[in-house]
Formats: structure tokens, sequence, C-alpha cells
């Protein structure tokens, strides 16, 4: 493993996105992302960066937005009540068409909720959070080394589509050390012809702004924006298949909660039992030709969350209820053991007769 | 093969340290590992434990269930994690701070008095790689060549003496006999 | 022979504010400062959310709309950007600055951020119709407050002049008012200073201009000019509150 170091999740992402070119970063603390905001401290200073230390989410978010309104590469990252506090502004930038970065780094609610790992967040994250029509693309690291290259990957889709990349990740995933390379390929920024960094008397003044009083210009705006979200729909949905390919039980997991449906779905094939896991990637746009795929061979499928059931309703949606979806969760922190989701891989298997 | 350490404590014993050491040795050695702590406030002076995995597959969850190995640094650790290892496998257990012998018949278990020996040779916050030095040598696995590489990884270049120390104190664990 | 001109930095965008309203002075005002400064090309200005919400369209340098209150959070990120090259101000009201926006603005001032804050205190909410602002003068009627501003239930006006000049970050905040000709001259000076400062990079400058609004207080314009000499700047005295550079720091003692 040449060139691989030992780091925590949270610290990939914020090395990641300094290889990126970020060279702005807003935050506040809160618990379980704040190595994010630590890393920062120390390398921003002495790269010719900005780390700087806002006196709130909301305050963090809106410096976000006045970086993005500059073309330059931005984020910021939060957990969970902090994102709530950042989704007034996370709908402005949707609303002036800005590029930036957000980490979420879930940990369980409603409210204070608690510290521990979550993913109740995703309907947060991939309806938008905020008000108005919009979206985020939203993407859901599983390991270290995926904390690294999504972030990458989310500062290239920010910069291409105009629009906020989520980092969804939990706690578990930010504060585990695995081994990570940053062995990358970067694409170069597109040119940003919008930006407001002053016009030279070059140039008619950049505007960036999210009113329109106009209802039918509002409308067609809203219009637009639904077609670019269409093609990135299109073009950059993904998920990763696991043993899928003759599985007559899928399990549907992302971050953290896929790990251990992994360890399950091995414990299960060792019995005989066709299981396979497709894991989103982008939980949006949400994969679903994936699941649309697997209806071949599927009979059941088991969302494995760390929620109440919110990927759920996505799975159902994309497999227009052909099969049976079931759900295995723990929530509040917890996080179900593999024991667990193997118990129910074997009592779908039971249903389904195998 | 695939190998699931838990180290078990109160904060502040270096229990997060211990397993990064452990974490990076793996990672020398070229194979997989996760390190995932426990996190929060419990941090400072409550009960805090480290999952450690190193194996030769990819690592799936890294949250251990059933730990191969347990370092217990106080009563409560091994109280609550007792049970949960696995038939076979082994119990680490600081027998300075914990005066109970280890009910099961089913594991291997060795008693060092860590903190006391830390204590008798002038680094009291040694404890845990008194118990890591013993926990290689339990495995036959403690290669002063490797074990110098992975503290080098966790040991900032500005505290080489700290370094010695940590390398001293996994030594006389390796040393220490019952 | 002087020939009056409207500013480079104005747009030609014909202004939607009511008859009497000060606004207008107070853009003019700006958009001289930035021609007579030179600064058009690398200035970028943030307009907020309140009657001034489309500034946007009324200043030639480039323009951003932040969500309200949060101006100077924006115009933190901005300057921060590139801060040896551009000029960064925000245009905010009382309710933007003074009620919603009042973290953003109280920490942007600790931290001496290195721009300029133009604020309209005109005591009401204009573009939601009229309602009791954080500056809304005690016993005044307004929409929210009917029988007016009673201090026993809705607490006393913000003095944000004041209430900045306790802290050590900012480097300068004075009032002003443009509701006569001494008193806008007052102002334009006040207002390119506070430019000034900033290509100097002395840091956080505040004018607050105490201002009108004739279709919300519910009189003609000229009544209503005369109601901020006689009710609103007694409230609100006129004058420098902070200079650090010039030496104008609160609660420092005179050297004997």
């Amino acid at each position: 493993m040449a060139g691989k170091v030992l780091m925590k999740g949270n610290e990939a992402i914020a090395e990641a996105a300094i290889l990126a070119g970020c060279r702005h970063y807003f935050g506040y603390p809160i618990t379980p992302q704040t190595e994010i905001a630590a890393y920062m401290a120390k390398r921003m200073p002495k790269i010719g960066g900005t780390f700087l230390q806002a006196e709130s989410e909301i305050a963090a978010i809106n410096m976000v937005y006045g970086v993005s309104s500059t073309g330059k590469r931005v984020m910021t990252s939060s957990s969970s009540p902090g994102i709530s506090l950042k989704s007034e502004g996370i709908s402005y930038l949707a609303g002036a068409d800005l590029p930036a970065l957000v980490v979420n780094c879930q940990r369980g609610g409603p409210g204070l909720g608690g510290i521990q790992p979550s993913q109740s967040d995703y309907f947060q994250a991939t309806r938008g959070g905020g008000h108005g029509d919009y979206h985020m693309i939203v993407l859901a690291p599983a390991s270290v080394q995926e904390m690294a290259e999504l972030t990458i990957r989310g500062f290239e889709l920010a910069d291409e589509y105009r629009m906020t990349t989520m980092i969804l990740a939990d706690g578990t995933i930010g504060q585990m050390m695995e081994p990570v390379s940053f062995d990358f390929e970067f694409k170069a920024m597109p040119e940003k012809p919008w930006a407001t960094t002053g016009t030279q008397g070059k140039r008619e003044h950049n505007v960036v702004n999210s009113l329109y009083l106009s209802p039918e210009v509002l409308e067609i705006k809203n219009i637009e924006r639904y077609e670019k979200y269409a093609q990135i729909a299109e073009k950059e949905a993904l998920a990763e298949e696991y043993m899928t390919e003759d599985a007559e039980i899928i399990i549907a997991a992302f971050g953290i909660a896929s790990r251990v449906a992994k360890n399950a779905v091995n414990a299960a094939r060792a019995e005989g039992i066709k299981v396979g896991l497709i894991r989103p990637i982008t939980l949006w746009p949400f994969p679903e030709k994936y699941f649309k795929n697997c209806l071949a061979t599927a009979k059941e499928i088991i969302s494995v969350e760390l929620s109440m059931g919110q990927m759920i309703e996505d799975v159902r949606l994309a497999t227009e209820c052909k099969v049976p979806v079931s759900l295995c969760k723990r929530v509040g922190g917890m996080i179900p053991s593999p024991e667990e989701v193997y118990a129910a891989i074997k009592a779908a298997a039971e249903r389904i007769g195998e | 093969m695939t190998r699931e350490y838990l180290f078990a404590g109160f904060g502040g014993q270096g229990l997060l340290f211990s397993g990064k050491v452990l974490a990076y040795k793996g990672l020398i050695e070229e194979k997989n590992v996760s390190w995932l702590p426990s996190y929060g406030p419990e941090m400072r002076g409550g009960t805090a434990n480290c999952s450690v995995i190193i194996s030769d597959e990819p690592v799936g969850a890294p949250i251990i269930s059933h730990p191969d190995v347990l370092v217990a640094m106080n009563l409560p650790s091994l109280d609550k994690f007792e049970a949960a290892v696995k038939p076979g496998g082994t119990i680490l257990v600081d027998s300075s701070l914990i005066e109970r012998k280890v009910a099961r018949d089913d594991v291997s278990v060795y008693y060092v008095p860590a903190t006391k020996i830390a204590g008798e040779n002038g680094f009291s916050t040694l404890a845990n790689m008194i118990l890591m030095g013993k926990l290689l040598d339990v495995f036959g696995e403690y290669d002063v060549e490797m074990v110098h590489q992975a503290l080098g990884k966790c040991v900032s270049a500005r505290h080489a003496d700290l370094l010695e120390l940590n390398l001293k104190a996994m030594e006389i664990g390796r040393d220490y006999a019952e | 022979m002087v020939v009056f001109e409207k500013p480079h930095a104005l747009t030609d965008v014909p202004l939607h504010y009511c008859p009497g309203c000060t606004h207008g002075i107070v853009h003019r005002l700006v958009a001289e400062a930035i021609d007579e400064l030179g600064i058009e090309g690398k200035t970028v200005g943030i307009a907020p959310v309140g009657c001034s919400v489309m500034a946007y369209d009324y200043f030639r340098c480039d323009m951003i709309e932040a969500a309200h209150g949060r101006a100077p959070a924006v115009a933190t990120g901005v300057k921060r950007s590139d801060p040896d090259n551009l000029i960064v101000f925000t245009y905010q009201g009382d309710g933007d600055l003074a009620s919603i926006g009042t973290a953003e603005t109280v920490h942007a001032a600790a931290r001496n951020e290195n721009i300029t804050i133009i604020f309209i205190n005109n005591a009401i909410y204009g573009m939601t119709g009229g309602q009791m602002a954080p500056t809304s003068l005690p016993g005044q009627v307004t929409q929210t407050s009917p029988y007016g501003r009673d201090v026993t239930q809705c607490g006393y006006p913000v003095k944000i002049c004041e209430m900045l000049s306790t802290l050590d970050g900012p480097e300068y905040l004075e009032r002003v008012a443009v509701n006569n000709v001494k008193h806008v001259r007052q102002a334009k000076k006040a207002i390119k200073k506070a430019f000034q400062n900033q290509i100097e990079g002395k840091g956080f400058s505040l004018i607050e201009v105490i201002s009108s609004c004739p279709t919300n207080w519910g009189m003609t314009p000229a009544k209503a000019l005369e109601w901020v000499e006689e009710k609103m700047i007694p409230y609100y005295p006129l004058g420098v509150y902070k200079d650090r550079s010039a030496g104008i720091i609160p609660g420092k003692k005179e050297e004997a």
C-alpha cells in the first residue's frame, strides 16, 4: 500500500478539498465533523487560504455564498442540526446557481438528537432541504478513500452544473481511520464568466441573484433548472453492485450501512442464499436504473438504513413497487450489526421460499 | 485472515493511540485496516474504546460486535466486553487496575499490571504501550523494525524522545512474564 | 459651469423607490464615492432584503443579492476571496442589519472585516408595508405597533453605532442623516471615508444613515424630513462613534 496514509474520514475530506483547489473554508464547531475545521485551521494559513470560524452556521454558508459568487472553490461542513441552519443559504445557492461543497457528517436527530452516527437526513439532503424547487447533488461515501474521492468529484460536479454538492457522510465514516491514497487526476475548473470579480471597466456588471419578482421569469428559471437536473439524473447516477447478478434478494444500503450489509451478504452467500447489494453512491440523482435492472432476478428488496426508513421510498419508486421492499433499521445513533442484517436476509429468504 | 481488536478503558489512557500504532503496523504490512474510535464527551475521563480490524480481505463493517482480541484497561470495560469476545479469542487485562479475573475459560487471558509497571519506570502514561508490547508478543508479531516504523507514523518527528519512551514501554511489555 | 450629472456608478435603470424616499440620495452618495475613488471596476456590492433589495440593478459595479440579514457574511466571503483587489460594500436597511442580521453585523465588526457597510435607518420595515423595526422609536405607530411602540412589551430601539462602538474590532462608525443639504454633505464625506478606509486596509467601516420613509410613516416627504430632525436625530445623535485612526475610541480615558 505504497503512498497510502491512515487518516480519519473527516481529515480525508479536508485534504482532498485542498488538493481540489479549495482555498476557502467556513465552518462552526459541531460533533462529529469538527476534524474538518481543525484540519483546515491548520493547513489554510500555510497555503495562502482562508479558514474562518464563523459566528454561526448561517453566517458560514453565506460566506460560502460570497466566495462562490467570485468563482472560487469553497466549502463548509457541519453535522445534522447545523445543516438545518445552513439550509436557508443552500436554497439561495440553488436559486443563484452557485457551485459549493457542503459536507454533512450526520448524527442522530431530530432536534439536538445525539452525536452518534445516523442517516436520518436522507430526505433533507435528497429533497433539497431548504425552501423552493431545487436539488443538490448528494454523494454518499462508504469509506475513507471515498471521502477523498467524492470530495474531489463533488467540486467538479458542483462547478460543471453550477449547484451545491453535498457529501452525505455519517459520524462513523467521519471518525474512522482507513488507509487513503491521494493519487488523483484533476479536471481543470471550467470558466466562470458569471462571477462577480469586478467589471474592471471591461464588461457589463454581473449580478448574482435569486430574486425574480416576475412569475413568468421565475417559472422559466425553475423549468430550466429542472432540465439541467434531468440531464444530471441521466449522466451522473451511480451505484456499486455487489453479487447482484443472480440475486433474488437485494440489499439497498449506502454509506456505513452498506459496509455492515456487505458482511451480511457474504455470510448469507456462504449459506447459498442468492443475495446481493446495491449501494447508491449518488443519492440524488437516485440510481434508479440499477434497481430497475435488479428486477430481472430480485424477488424482495431490503433497505438497510440508519433511519426510520427514508431511502426505502426511493427504492419503492424506482422499482414501482413491483417487488416487496422491507426495512432493516437502527436509529438514534445505533448501527445495525451484520447479524441483524443477516437475520433480515434469512427472513426474506424464507418469505420468497428460497 | 481477519483479526478484530477492541481496546477499551478510560479516556486518557491512550487507547486510541494504541489502536493507531496497531493499524499503522497493519498498513505497513500491506494489510487492509480500519480504526474506529468511540467519540463524544466520554473521551475525557469516561469510558472510551477503539476498534481496529486488520485483514487480508477488504474490511466490511468497521464496527466490531465480537472481537478476537480485547485489551481491557478498566473494570467497566472488562465487564462490558468480556462476554462479546469470540470463543478462542484473547483478553489482555491491566491487572493493576482490574482486580477480578476473567470468568471465561474458552479464551486466552494475559494479566499485565501495566499501569503499575509504567509508574515504576517513570512513564505513567504509557501503560497502553506496555500492553501493546505484550499483545504483539502474544501473537509472535513483535518485529522491532516494524514496531519502530509504525510508532514513527504516530509520533511526530519533533517528539523523538517520546518515540524512544514508547519503544521502551513496548519492550517492557514484550518481556513481561507473569 | 458645473453640469449636474448622474454618477457613472449608477446604471440607467429607473429607481423604484417611493416619492420622497431618501434611498435615492444615499444611492447617489455611494455612487459618487465610487466614481471619485475610481474603484467601480473592482467593487462588488451586496444588496439586502428590504426596500433596497433591487439595488443590484442600480449600481454599475458587480452586484450580489444576499439572503435577509446575511450581507455582512456574504461580504466577508467576497472580500476574503481576493482581499488585495476587491472593494466590497453592503447596503442594508434596519430590519436587515439590526434585527435578523444582528449577529452577522456584530461579528463582521468584531473581526474588523475590511468592508464598508451603508446602513439605512428609517425606523420602519418599508418593503413589507410599514411594520415595527428594531429602530422604531418608543411610541412610534406602525402596522405591528398600532398603539405605538410599547417598550414594556417590545423593548427599546437598537442603537447600532453606540452598540458597535463598544467593540475593539471596528475601525470607523459614524451616524449621519440626509434630511437637509448640510447633513447630505456630511453623509457624503462619511461614506467616501468608509470606502477610503477599506482601500487603505483599515478595516470595518459602517455609516448609519438616518433616513425617511414618508409612505410608511404616513407623511408628506417634507413633513417626514422634519420628523427626522425633530424625532429621530434626538434619539439617534449624529456624529463619529469610533474612528480608530483618528484616535476616537469610546471608553478610552483622555490622557491627562
